[in-house]
């Protein structure tokens, strides 16, 4: 099973981000995955987590993540003290950032990988809405989906077109990760 | 038959589920965690996707009555609470029972104040046993939309018309998205006939329902309600089967064993846990230790036949308990034990109470709870009740 951590902040789209992959992966893979949101009541701004599962066959653990195998950062503030903790060793950590280099150090134990995502959006929807970014930066960078998937899975989810939108996003996402 | 899987929440399975069952009249008041649930299922009446009268009421205790009035007359009807609400409506869910109104309710699990938390346990539905309601648990997604269609057809059944009370793990599964499958309306339709009671209040054929009784015929209602839940046990199966046979799953009806066949020692528990249990046992099962579940589906009507069936092939048995009752035990080891008690025995039994107000219950929890089962069975120890995990100083 791999498990995948997203950290954003209410409202950025984190938790559809989770769900995205989750169709992809599932809807459209073939495979079996789970979705969630970190529990309770949620507030704008506020450090928010969604948790994605994903597996070959059906998913029976209900407990809660404990050692990610990837982890999707869609606000590069939300990396603090402690944001290393309940990370496999040697895990992906993507980040959305122009300079992944700065968190070398802190994040030593893991493979960093560093997407300007915020400028992306920005450039796509004009707006800095993250979400589909980051993760289509995932998909590319980690293969747990394709990238046919990923953008199956923006269809299934989004109206038309705010969908096609954001499949440019993922499209410039693989092409940016792929460089 | 097209591929119709999606990726929805508990919540939203549910909605699908009461959907495609077809009531006439939904009443609910929205309470964390079920709130996606009644939104969804006003929503899809709004937009005209169900020929449903959605009654907008003013609390839990007018939930239950207006379904319960509109059973009366013969409607099919679905209501929706969780924690608090559910506890708001035990009045009526007392009255619903008596009346002998199939009402199907979804119940999320959630804690009960005070401190107040919106978080998951059992203690909510437990504290009702004696409501009169058949109560069945469910693991996923899937089953929670699938027990909805088997709800109505349970319920409603002439030798049952009882009402049934479906539970999902606030929040683990609530608000968690996970594939399911869509059932077909016309394979349902088929499975699920329209709603006919001898109950009815109409003009053709004038009846009293819902009146008082006096002492000398009071326990011979209690006494037939009494009947009519052991009733259900056979509906319960067959309804399963036929649902099998329609559907293609099958859930074992009162409860499901998992690896039981050859084990020695075995955890009982109601819910989404019995998933992350299953995950353990795969894991102690390759290291050569004897493990097994019993995932107990129906805590009303009781599986007392399958937990003795059980207890008189196994060594150990250890109860799981999202709930306590308190200046005794977990609600379900009372149930369980009362059970055990009939076969003459010995077995090592141990309650773990656990998981309370949302707390992770975790693989290594799991596998510690099975290691201690047989560490009592080797030492021949008298039953054993624990607050696992507890971050406090315990007394024992």
């Amino acid at each position: 099973m791999k498990e995948i951590r997203w950290h954003g902040r209410g409202g950025q789209g984190g938790f559809t981000a989770s769900r995205l992959l989750g169709i992809a992966a599932s809807v459209h893979g073939g495979k079996h995955a789970l979705a969630f949101p970190s529990f309770g009541p949620e507030r704008r701004g506020a450090p928010v987590l969604a948790f994605t599962k994903i597996d070959e066959t059906k998913i029976h653990d209900r407990s809660e993540v404990q050692e990610s195998d990837f982890v999707v950062v869609m606000d590069e503030t939300l990396i603090v003290p402690g944001f290393e903790k309940g990370i496999k060793p040697g895990a992906c950590v993507l980040i959305n950032t122009q300079d992944v280099s700065q968190y070398a150090e802190q994040l030593k134990d893991f493979e960093l990988k560093g997407i300007d995502a915020t400028s992306l959006a920005m450039e796509v929807l004009g707006r800095p809405i993250t979400n589909t970014a980051m993760y289509g930066a995932l998909a590319a960078a980690s293969g747990l989906v394709s990238k046919e998937a990923a953008i199956a899975s923006i269809h299934t989810e989004m109206k038309p077109k705010l969908a096609q939108l954001n499949e440019q996003i993922v499209e410039k996402a693989f092409e940016l990760m792929n460089n | 038959m097209k591929n119709n899987k999606v990726f929805i929440s508990g919540d939203e399975a549910v909605a699908q589920g009461v959907r495609l069952s077809r009531p006439h009249v939904v009443a609910a008041y929205p309470i964390t965690p079920q709130t996606i649930t009644v939104e969804r299922l006003s929503e899809m009446v709004e937009a005209g996707e169900m020929d449903a009268e959605y009654m907008h009421v003013e609390s839990e205790h007018s939930a239950i009555s207006a379904t319960m009035g509109a059973s009366a007359v013969g409607a099919r009807t679905f209501t929706a609470s969780s924690s608090q609400g559910l506890l708001y409506m035990a009045e009526g869910l007392h009255y619903c029972s008596g009346g002998r109104w199939p009402v199907v309710m979804m119940n999320a699990n959630r804690s009960v104040a005070l401190p107040w938390s919106i978080y998951g346990d059992q203690r909510d539905s437990l504290s009702l046993l004696d409501s009169g309601w058949i109560q069945v648990y469910v693991e996923d997604a899937q089953e929670a939309l699938d027990m909805i269609i088997q709800a109505y057809k349970i319920a409603e059944h002439k030798d049952v018309l009882t009402p049934m009370m479906v539970n999902l793990d606030g929040f683990i599964l609530t608000h968690t998205y996970e594939l399911v499958e869509i059932p077909d309306q016309e394979m349902v339709d088929h499975f699920l006939p329209a709603f006919e009671t001898p109950n009815k209040m109409s003009f053709e054929n004038p009846k009293n329902l819902g009146f008082s009784s006096r002492p000398d015929d009071n326990t011979e209602f209690k006494y037939q309600q009494n009947e009519a839940m052991f009733n259900a046990i056979d509906v319960i199966h067959k309804t399963d089967k036929d649902f099998a046979d329609m559907f293609g799953r099958k859930y074992h009806g009162m409860v499901e064993e998992y690896m039981c066949e050859d084990a020695d020692v075995v955890l009982v528990a109601l819910g989404s846990v019995c998933g992350t249990v299953r995950v353990v046992i795969d894991k102690m099962r390759a290291e050569g230790k004897k493990v097994g579940l019993l995932k107990i589906r129906y805590m009303r009507p009781f599986p007392v036949e399958e937990v003795k069936d059980l207890a008189k092939r196994v060594k150990a048995i250890g109860v799981i308990d999202k709930d306590i009752s308190f200046g005794y035990e977990g609600t379900v080891y009372t149930n369980v034990n009362s059970a055990i008690s009939q076969i003459d025995k010995y077995v090592f039994k141990s309650n773990f109470v656990g998981g309370l107000g949302g707390r992770d219950i975790t693989k290594a929890e799991i596998e510690d709870m099975y290691n201690k089962l047989y560490a009592g069975l080797e030492n021949k120890s008298e039953e054993t009740v624990e607050f696992f995990s507890l971050n406090v100083e315990s007394n024992d």
